[in-house]
């Protein structure tokens, strides 16, 4: 009996070892620092200026529209956008495509009603290298970075964290 | 008796192991036996995939011959860090990286050394490297190897000290 609840334990190690989700954070340099400043403009053409979102929590989605993972997250943050609005929640994603004319078709096909601007590698760079799809950063109300999150996330610990970010004043 | 119980314990342990490491796999397919996708990386022959350490080893060992190393993910991310002397040829996804790819080797002999790469998502979900491994192929490249990235470029090059470039 003794050999079974020891094998069971070592099966149950190797389990939480190579079945876990995407890893929160990985790179996490950039957590509990302040968000690197951008401005652009969406493809509608308004300005996009990270600082004028201070007071409310950021989502910060990278993303590419080639990329599984990143496709199967944009549904699920326009549905926050619209389920958070009042409590101040601010979705922008940040296209890794080379061209825009994908990324609009995307956005029209998925009626994404919050604001996507085309990123370059001096945005990538700024936020510690995007050199994997999709990164999310999640930014406090006081413009820190407070989660970093690489690969396809869980959505109930992605949405876990939004909502104690927004509780906080 | 004492024995039938271990027995039945081990069993117990070895069934309950297996469902819990494998389990979430089976259910989202990846073992199922259902067919694996031909642009997938996951049809790509276990032989013709290389290691990151494999491809270092090589790039950096002097007389071994060089393969041509083609990036066929994204541009934002290739200026960002790519392999040393790489090429970027477009995502392999999309029509135009193909051209850009079938442009990239149509001086080639169809005995060159071409090693493709991408990293932009974890291997089984790339949608680049099965595409472009899979033109090269049917335009007669028999001497092609796709670099083994688990996760992302990052994690599995830049952050295992592999040297990089940045830019164009």
């Amino acid at each position: 009996m003794k050999k079974a609840i020891s094998l069971t334990l070592v099966l149950c190690a190797c389990a939480l070892v190579f079945c876990s989700p995407a890893r929160l954070p990985a790179r996490g340099s950039l957590v509990h620092k302040r968000a690197p400043a951008f401005v652009r403009r969406d493809l509608s053409g308004n300005r996009i200026r990270l600082s004028a979102y201070r007071g409310k929590v950021v989502l910060l989605n990278f993303w590419a529209t080639w990329c599984a993972p990143c496709r199967l997250e944009l549904p699920r943050f326009a549905a926050w956008q619209r389920k958070y609005k009042q409590q101040g929640l601010q979705v922008i994603a940040i296209s890794m495509d080379d061209d825009a004319e994908p990324v609009r078709a995307l956005v029209r096909s998925f009626a994404l009603d919050f604001p996507v601007v085309m990123g370059d590698a001096a945005i990538g760079e700024r936020y510690g290298g995007v050199l994997g799809l999709p990164i999310t950063f999640l930014v406090a109300r006081d413009g820190t970075i407070a989660a970093r999150l690489e690969g396809e996330s869980q959505s109930v610990d992605m949405e876990e964290k939004l909502e104690q970010l927004l509780a906080q004043p | 008796m004492p024995f039938q119980c271990g027995c039945r314990s081990l069993s117990f342990a070895f069934v309950f192991g297996f469902l819990l490491i494998f389990g979430p796999a089976l259910c989202s397919g990846q073992f199922s036996g259902s067919a694996v996708s031909a642009s997938s990386a996951l049809s790509i022959p276990q032989a013709q995939i290389i290691q990151p350490g494999d491809l270092s080893r090589i790039l950096h060992s002097r007389g071994s011959a060089k393969p041509l190393v083609l990036q066929v993910g994204s541009r934002v991310m290739f200026e960002q860090a790519h392999i040393p002397g790489a090429q970027y040829a477009g995502p392999g996804s999309q029509p135009a990286g193909l051209e850009s790819l079938a442009a990239k080797v149509v001086s080639l002999p169809k005995d060159a050394f071409v090693v493709l790469y991408c990293g932009c998502c974890p291997w089984n979900r790339c949608p680049n490297v099965g595409p472009a491994f899979n033109q090269l192929r049917q335009s007669g490249f028999v001497n092609v190897k796709v670099l083994y990235i688990a996760s992302n470029f990052g994690d599995d090059w830049v952050n295992k000290g592999y040297s990089v470039e940045k830019g164009n």
